[in-house]
């Protein structure tokens, strides 16, 4: 048969060499999304090695076809809006809205003096409170934040890394008044604290003892909140920074490499932690190379688990992932536009097997979604689940000649960077020397003249260009929430118990001088009502902060 | 020698979305400015501080957490009181147009929205130095 084709191609290229010089193509190089060559044609000739070994069953090792064994037939992703702005009031009733209009899961979005650890009232925090999120100074907050919303019924996915503990127990604590015990609660911490130094920024403490208090949640969820995901390892803001679609799951699978051998060398079993680890992705718009994207990501991480660390346990070998669309693609032209973008990264965060999702709202180039634009952007994802057809049989795109071979290039990729960043140490050595950020601004910066270059086209912008008025109806953030919050803080300051406060924080300043889980003792702190910047004031005094690494 | 136009890429706040921010001191860099970048978390006060120190003709911020009306005119407020009016000072980032005629009124001399070519920025700055370089 092999010969036949092969014949068959040769033939077919002659002839297709001879229309060219008459008829050329539209370009001369064709590259994806992410300026990887893209094939003219492929066929069984550019698959290599063994359905088995390479693709499997779904649900089984290693998980290129899809972590659950009858994946969206089962049931669909969550669908999962991340939300938040302004007063924990006003985020409970967009939660209210979202989970009435058949979201399936919430998604907390922090305000940035929340995500670095100051309170309110912190001279840093003016003009940014409530305004990328929602503002949480203490527990008080976050019980009005969940109010009426039954914490054993709904997942919560929080978006918070630095004082990923501090929000976790919060958590905790409005499932305690609630009467669900830990043990109930399901739900995910971002917790990725590599991914801070290299793309999101709001990192506070040193590499060190921020992978001293990612294992402290291993360890402790492991005992106590065994649904809990426990970090969500994220290629998000890799791939927004202006990595291409290999470098997103390069640098982030070296991370998770990176969190399993800290967890590793704190004394956890490998199988004891590693099923509660999960995953973050972006969605372009390169519909096949991103499906190929999660495909790889799967088997990569699952050969990684186990050649690697010799996990046992499926379950520690499967990448389980969430995806959002990708928030760089938007443009601030012509905003419709974008909700034909996002309706293609999400169709291809499904047809690469996604378990939950966020689909960007069209006005997000311009400032946080109005109501109606965040509908439309949950009602494209139920399009997709219950109109499109997608999501009636599993892996649909499995056996595409184009996208085995995305896969397998996009595959031998990612090992090629992994390869790398384990000769320069791993993963926090290729962060602290730079390795990381300078390849990621390479690729941004690339991306970037090319498309001033008109290389590559992005509607609306650099082609098909119209004048436009102001857009209206934009979400805005009143400034007065600020001074509502530092006034709500002032009335909690005073009334708690300051002096249960004080030992509560005396004892975590104590423990965090030595190897103690830091866990129970933050639970006692934010149960006392101490707020999340003076806990984080008290870590900084033992850990310091640290200082990040200009490059250009 | 002709001195090279001097520019200070500053990201004030606590916003940690930098890629704009490195892109445009990438591509002035290209063009022959000298570009100092400040990395992230800068306080108005360090950012005018840095400015001076560095004797830059320009002061490009970067911001795309809604934080601008604050920040911005904070920086003219500082300059001012340092008696400093040469320095010329642009803003770019996720910035509703309906905040431009205020940012403007404080003394920032154009606000780049999402999209912008980076020719364009480059382009206005040296049109609108305030001294000659």
């Amino acid at each position: 048969m092999d010969d036949k084709l092969k014949q068959g191609l040769e033939r077919w290229n002659l002839g297709i060499e001879k229309s060219l010089a008459r008829f050329p193509e539209r370009r001369k190089d064709f590259v994806t999304g992410s300026n990887a060559p893209a094939e003219r044609l492929c066929t069984p000739l550019d698959i290599e090695g063994d359905y088995s070994d390479k693709l499997g069953f779904p649900g089984e090792y290693p998980f290129t076809r899809g972590v659950q064994n009858s994946m969206y037939r089962g049931r669909f992703w969550t669908m999962r809006q991340y939300a938040g702005f302004a007063t924990a009031e006003e985020s409970n009733k967009r939660y209210k809205y979202l989970l009435q209009q058949g979201q399936t899961g919430l998604s907390v979005a922090f305000d940035l003096p929340t995500q670095i650890g100051y309170d309110s009232d912190h001279p840093l925090s003016r003009g940014e409170v409530g305004k990328v999120g929602v503002a949480i100074d203490s527990l008080a907050d976050m019980e009005t934040l969940f109010d009426g919303i039954p914490l054993d019924k709904v997942s919560t996915s929080m978006t918070i890394n630095a004082p990923a503990p501090i929000l976790l127990a919060m958590y905790i604590a409005v499932g305690g008044k609630q009467g669900v015990p830990p043990d109930k609660l399901n739900g995910t911490i971002q917790n990725d604290i590599l991914k801070e130094y290299v793309a999101r920024g709001t990192y506070i403490f040193p590499p060190e003892p921020s992978m001293k208090l990612i294992t402290d949640i291993f360890e402790y969820c492991a005992k106590e909140v065994p649904n809990w995901n426990t970090i969500s390892i994220s290629g998000y803001h890799i791939r927004e920074a202006g990595a291409t679609a290999i470098q997103e799951v390069a640098f982030t699978l070296a991370d998770g490499i990176a969190y399993v051998d800290a967890a590793i060398k704190a004394g956890l079993g490998v199988d004891d932690f590693a099923p509660r680890l999960s995953f973050f992705f972006n969605a372009h718009n390169d519909l096949l190379e991103e499906v190929a994207k999660y495909r790889a990501a799967r088997r990569v991480w699952a050969r990684i688990m186990k050649e690697r660390f010799k996990a046992e346990s499926p379950k520690s070998m499967m990448l389980r992932f969430h995806t959002q669309t990708g928030g760089s693609t938007l443009t601030a032209q012509q905003p419709d536009n974008n909700v034909v973008r996002v309706t293609i990264q999400a169709l291809a965060a499904v047809l690469g097997g996604t378990q939950s999702l966020h689909t960007n709202s069209r006005d997000e180039a311009l400032a946080l979604p109005s109501e109606a634009s965040v509908r439309i952007a949950l009602r494209s994802q139920q399009i997709i689940a219950y109109e499109s057809g997608v999501a009636e049989t599993i892996d649909p795109l499995a056996g595409s000649y184009y996208v085995e071979h995305l896969t397998d290039s996009i595959e031998e990729g990612v090992w090629k960077y992994i390869r790398k960043i384990d000769s320069l140490g791993g993963a926090v050595k290729a962060i602290e020397n730079g390795y990381v950020q300078q390849e990621i601004q390479d690729a941004a910066y690339a991306y970037q003249m090319d498309i001033e270059s008109g290389e590559r086209v992005v509607v609306g912008l650099n082609k098909f260009q119209v004048e436009e008025k102001a857009p209206e109806g934009l979400l805005r953030v009143d400034p007065i929430v600020g001074e509502q919050q530092v006034k709500k803080l002032a009335e909690l300051r005073a009334r708690r118990d300051g002096a249960k406060v004080k030992a509560t924080l005396a004892a975590i300043d104590a423990a965090s001088r030595g190897t103690e889980n830091l866990m129970p003792l933050i639970l006692d702190a934010v149960c006392a009502y101490a707020t999340l910047g003076e806990i984080c004031d008290v870590l900084r005094g033992i850990y310091g902060e640290y200082q990040q690494k200009v490059i250009l | 020698m002709e001195r090279k136009i001097r520019v200070l890429v500053a990201k004030p706040g606590l916003d940690g979305h930098d890629r704009g921010a490195k892109v445009i001191a990438r591509a002035l860099r290209d063009a022959g400015m000298e570009v100092i970048y400040t990395g992230l978390r800068q306080t108005p006060e360090q950012i005018v501080q840095a400015g001076m120190q560095e004797d830059v003709d320009c002061i490009a911020m970067s911001i795309l957490s809604g934080a601008h009306n604050h920040l911005f005119p904070r920086v003219m407020e500082l300059l001012k009181e340092r008696k400093v009016d040469d320095i010329l000072v642009i803003g770019g980032g996720v910035i509703p147009e309906s905040d431009i005629p205020f940012l403007k009124s404080a003394g920032i001399a154009e606000i780049f929205g999402p999209g912008t070519p980076t020719k364009v920025t480059i382009d206005f700055i040296r049109a609108n130095l305030k001294r000659n370089s």
